[in-house]
């Protein structure tokens, strides 16, 4: 018979050589099964003297552990060879690209829009809305501008067959707005205007947004105040320089045209600016008397302001865009750019 | 308005510089756009006189000149202009001249020392082209600086006036404007009468005194038209953008430019009897100086003389009785007319004219007859002539009453107080009276201006001569008070984040569209028409937002994007009450971008579908429609709310084929409004009992919507079922033909108890029997 060394060495060569979990529970059959050979070493002992007995089986079960020592490591070695394996065979080029959809995108005078109305909501204006196709009441009349005015002639305006005609700028949605609500407000009128123009600084469609705030106590200084905040924030820039022109409009007085620095040269003098360092970028001024006296409101309680900036301008401006008319051209290479 | 900044330092000279007279014109509110000097810099230039040219004794086409530059003795120039001639007087650039492009120096010339250059005015860069030498006037003074000569060192400014300011269409009205910004001292024209030498005249007759309330004429005999215009005087036109003609017509230019009096000269010996100022006449004609023959409508006011209309008052004369070279007796008009029997006739009439443009805005009535003065001086020192007496015909001039301006009411608008002295000053200035009374200044506007009747022009006044830079930024005072936020609505912005997410680029195409694509999408389509569209394919307000979207797809494909996916959010149009705001989209190509490892599919019906659910946040309401622009098999229309709300579908293969599209897009339009409402989420418990689920194959007639068997089902099934729903359709191999097989899939869960094997067993009966009997559906063996 042979000794417990003698099979452990055995044991230990076979275990070595297992390539695989299964072969390696073949192995452990054959010397720890019910029949396996230091099973059977162990069943000898009931023939064995009682002091030998003692002894052999210290032995034995050295040998056993030996084994099972031996089993044990070799399967955990196995099995994080297998495991290896898969991990390996699963491995993905991560460098290729995801699936799924694409990206939209919003339109940058869209994206615009939404950010003229985000920083105006921050002080409390609420957005109102009016008609595209007008009345002259609303565009003209109820503005000052009465029939022959010259002013009229500043808008080249678009007719329809039956007489109305495509509101030239937002400003009528100040007059609707007032008709139907009491001071105070604060509003603003984001839209489409339409002038009868077309080249490279003018499309025939474009939009505006108004503004409008009436209450008992606001001035001109508040004006000055609020647009200038709203450049600088728009821009995002603390040091933009402002600046306000006297002008005319005739639904307001005092009218101003307000200027900022160029932000293409930092006010050096560029194409843009046409070299002088400053961009016309919104006019407003003090309601008229007159457009209060058409929708009642009190003009000696009351006394409000109203501006009207160009979205596009603003647009081109903040994102670096040197062609109006990209913006209705809507080639998605363009538009994409933006997203 | 242009005009020449010396011109104007005649009148008012501050001490600023010219960029700065320049800002402080466009931060006073008269906007400086353009500053271009008047000549090019050079300098070394003097008047010279060729007092010989002899031909080079080497070169044909070049003369060895011996010229007078007003030194002890002559300079010895080679030429080569054509022109050079003795006697000329030309400018000359001596050596060290530095000239735009050259850098004149003693040079020989074929062997012949030449102490300079003559110079055309090309060599100058006073013009681009020149076929000689610039011929200087005989009196031309022999030696003097050349820019100093014709006052070359000036500037043309160019003024960008408002509407409101027609008192500044004139240098005078500049230069009071200056003085008032500035605190500058002005010097106006001092203006005499001219005592008439002869009683001519010719009768007046206003008959239309409120559009004409004054009007002035005198008749000046035995001038001599071709009297040659003083340099001084062509120079200020010119330089105001006035092409120099006629003398007599130069000086009432010069007058315009000068007082801001549009005046008319008419050739006396053309005028049949005495001057009338009327209202045209019915079917009555004018032939104007431009050689335009005006259709004269019964707004217009005319001059007239017994034959009819001479002139269109206030915005040009007729040709017949215009000033011509040897034209010898004038009739000089000047007039004011009222603004509003002006305003508007020209443009009508294609014609806006300097005098148009001023007498529209309004034209100082007070100083017409200065003006008249100041034209027959002018014209009598430069063409000669006898004048006659001033025939005048006044009427109701325009009234300037005193306006009160409350000084708390302007420190309230202004968000500032303004001292009360600088103000009233300031008004002084300008040409108004003012009165200070207690709290208030009383101020009577001038003549000259049109645009100060209430106390807020007044306002705008104080606060533009205070300076608007001056007046404080502050951020108002607001209540902080919330906005509200109506979370049932979803915003405009939202709707277009979904459908970004959604994978849709947002396009913005114009309200007015090519006629024939609305006619093509629906031929029953009647648009407003624009009445002056800018061109025929841009005419038609849009019934439809898928004109510009399949326009736009068209475009992008011309540009090789074949996958395009759009949406507008727009109005469309259908009269002034009907402006409703639509949501439109198109989709077109493949499902997903091009990627590796997806199977490439075009997008179809249920994908846009799909998108439009996910948009809605709920199943949508879709049912079978036809629609012109779609199949009309893969056409529905969407309700909301119990009414039609759009449409979805895959475009008309008609219409595929008409915009050579290789696959059909699919395309949707929704009612804006249908889409914001989302009702505010209430929590309904959840259940903690077992949900169980059956599989019911159902099959059916091929034609019957998937909707309504799932409508019926929904009718029939107890509170315990939670979820109906297709998971599959089947048509083939086991169907018979004409059938369909739908799968569905029902969930049923009670949130009181487990549900029993005997309910779920009675609750598929129920919607088997429903389904056979409203749908003849049965269930699949």
């Amino acid at each position: 018979m042979r000794t417990p060394n003698e099979i452990v060495a055995e044991a230990l060569t076979a275990i070595h050589g297992c390539a695989d979990l299964h072969t390696l529970e073949q192995v452990k059959a054959v010397y720890l099964g019910k029949n396996g050979q230091l099973t059977e070493l162990l069943k000898s002992l009931g023939g064995m003297p009682a002091d030998e007995r003692k002894t052999a089986g210290a032995r034995i079960n050295e040998a056993k552990q030996a084994v099972e020592t031996a089993l044990k490591d070799k399967r955990e070695a196995l099995q994080q060879a297998e495991l290896d394996r898969q991990l390996a065979a699963e491995t993905l080029d991560v460098t290729l690209p995801g699936r799924g959809l694409g990206q939209g995108g919003l339109h940058p005078v869209s994206k615009t829009l939404s950010r003229i109305q985000a920083l105006f909501h921050s002080i409390g204006f609420t957005v109102a809305t009016g008609p595209e196709i007008e009345t002259d009441f609303y565009n003209f009349t109820a503005l000052n501008i009465p029939e022959d005015h010259p002013a009229r002639a500043m808008h080249d305006t678009f007719y329809l067959q039956s007489g109305e005609l495509l509101r030239t700028h937002t400003s009528p949605v100040q007059v609707r707005y007032m008709q139907k609500h009491e001071p105070p407000l604060r509003i603003i009128a984001p839209g489409r205007v339409y002038r009868c123009d077309s080249d490279v600084t003018h499309t025939p469609m474009f939009h505006q947004v108004e503004g409008l705030w009436v209450d008992e106590s606001v001035s001109f200084a508040d004006l000055k105040g609020v647009l200038a905040d709203f450049m600088r924030n728009f821009f995002e820039r603390d040091d933009l320089p402002v600046r306000f022109r006297p002008s005319f409009f005739p639904f307001t007085e005092p009218s101003a045209e307000m200027d900022i620095g160029c932000v293409m040269c930092a006010g050096v003098g560029c194409r843009v600016c046409s070299h002088t360092g400053w961009l016309e970028v919104l006019g407003c001024g003090m309601v008229h008397p007159n457009v209060f006296r058409h929708v009642n409101i009190d003009t000696e309680r009351f006394i409000g302001f109203a501006f009207g900036l160009g979205v596009e301008r603003l647009a081109m401006l903040r994102y670096g865009v040197d062609d109006l008319r990209l913006f209705f051209e809507n080639d998605l290479r363009f538009l994409k750019q933006f997203n | 308005m242009q005009f020449s900044e010396a011109w104007l330092r005649t009148l008012v000279n501050p001490a600023l510089d010219t960029q700065a007279l320049a800002h402080a014109l466009t931060m006073a509110g008269l906007e400086v756009e353009a500053l271009e000097p008047a000549a090019p810099a050079f300098s070394h230039v003097v008047v010279a006189e060729i007092l010989s040219a002899e031909k080079h004794p080497d070169a044909d086409r070049l003369r060895v000149c011996q010229v007078d530059v007003g030194e002890a003795s002559p300079v010895t120039i080679v030429c080569g202009a054509p022109n050079a001639a003795t006697g000329l007087k030309v400018p000359c650039a001596r050596p060290g001249a530095k000239l735009p492009g050259i850098e004149i120096k003693v040079a020989k010339v074929r062997g012949v020392e030449s102490f300079g250059m003559l110079c055309s005015t090309k060599e100058l860069g006073l013009e681009g082209n020149a076929d000689g030498l610039m011929v200087l006037a005989d009196d031309a003074p022999v030696g003097e600086d050349f820019r100093s000569y014709l006052n070359l060192d000036d500037t043309l400014v160019t003024l960008k006036l408002t509407p409101n300011r027609a008192d500044c269409l004139s240098l005078a009205g500049l230069a009071r404007e200056v003085g008032a910004i500035t605190g500058s001292e002005v010097r106006l024209p001092h203006i005499e009468p001219v005592a008439p030498t002869i009683d001519d005249s010719v009768a007046v007759s206003v008959q239309a005194p409120d559009a004409c309330p004054r009007y002035l004429a005198r008749t000046v005999r035995g001038i001599d038209a071709q009297a040659a215009t003083p340099r001084w005087m062509a120079e200020r036109l010119e330089r105001s953008g006035i092409r120099p003609l006629l003398a007599p017509v130069d000086i009432t230019n010069y007058v315009l430019l000068e007082l801001g009096q549009p005046m008319h000269a008419f050739a006396l010996s053309r005028l049949a009897g005495g001057i009338e100022v009327r209202m045209a006449r019915p079917g009555e004609t004018l032939e104007l100086l431009n050689g335009q023959t005006a259709e004269l409508a019964p707004d217009m006011l005319v001059i007239a003389d017994a034959n009819g209309p001479v002139a269109l008052a206030g915005i040009m004369g007729g040709q017949p009785t215009s000033v011509e070279k040897f034209t010898v007796d004038v009739l000089l008009e000047a007039a004011f007319f009222a603004p509003a029997a002006i305003a508007g006739r020209a443009r009508r009439l294609g014609l806006s004219t300097d005098s148009s443009h001023r007498f529209e805005r309004g034209v100082d009535f007070a100083a017409v007859r200065q003006a008249m003065e100041r034209a027959t001086r002018l014209l009598i020192d430069i063409c000669g002539g006898q004048p006659g007496p001033v025939v005048e015909v006044a009427a109701q001039l325009p009234r300037r009453d005193p306006i009160v301006l409350r000084l708390p009411r302007l420190a309230r608008v202004a968000g500032i107080a303004l001292d009360a002295d600088q103000v009233a000053r300031g008004f002084n200035a300008l040409g108004a009276a003012c009165e200070r009374r207690d709290d208030t200044l009383v101020v009577t506007p001038p003549s000259f201006r049109f645009d100060l009747a209430i106390e807020e022009d007044l306002i705008e006044e104080a606060v533009r001569l205070h300076g608007y830079d001056a007046i404080p930024a502050q951020p108002p005072a607001a209540p902080s008070r919330m906005l509200p936020q109506d979370e049932t609505r979803v915003a405009d912005d939202a709707l277009r984040q979904m459908l970004v997410g959604l994978d849709y680029q947002e396009v913005i195409t114009y309200s007015f569209v090519d006629p024939a694509w609305e006619a093509a999408l629906d031929a029953t389509a009647r648009p407003l028409s624009l009445a002056n569209p800018l061109a025929s394919q841009l005419s038609a307000m849009r019934t439809t937002l898928w004109g510009g979207l399949i326009e736009t797809l068209r475009h992008n494909l011309n540009r090789q994007q074949e996958r395009v996916r759009i949406f507008e959010l727009g109005r469309v149009y259908a009269s002034l009450d009907e402006q409703p705001m639509k949501l439109g989209g198109l989709a077109y190509g493949a499902v997903v971008p091009e990627q590796w490892g997806t199977a490439s599919r075009r997008v179809d019906f249920f994908d846009v579908k799909g998108d439009l659910e996910r948009l809605c946040g709920q199943a949508l309401d879709a049912r079978r429609g036809t629609h012109p622009a779609l199949h009309p098999g893969q056409s529905a229309e969407i309700w909301a709310d119990g009414r039609p709300a759009g449409w979805l579908g895959t475009l008309h293969p008609r219409l595929v084929q008409a915009y050579d599209l290789v696959s059909p897009p699919v395309l949707f339009e929704l009612d804006a409004r249908a889409l914001v409402w989302r009702a505010l989420p209430r929590h309904a418990g959840l259940s903690r009992f077992p949900q169980v689920r059956r599989d019911l194959a159902f099959v059916l007639d091929a034609h019957t919507p998937a909707g309504e068997l799932v409508g019926a089902l929904r009718a029939a099934a107890p509170q315990s079922v939670r979820e109906i729903a297709v998971f599959d359709e089947y048509r083939g191999k086991g169907v018979p033909e004409n059938q369909k097989s739908l799968a569905i899939r029902v969930v049923m869960q009670d949130t009181e108890r487990t549900l029993t094997d005997q309910e779920v067993e009675d609750t598929v009966h129920k919607l088997v029997d429903a389904a056979l009997r409203q749908c003849n559906a049965a269930l699949r063996a």
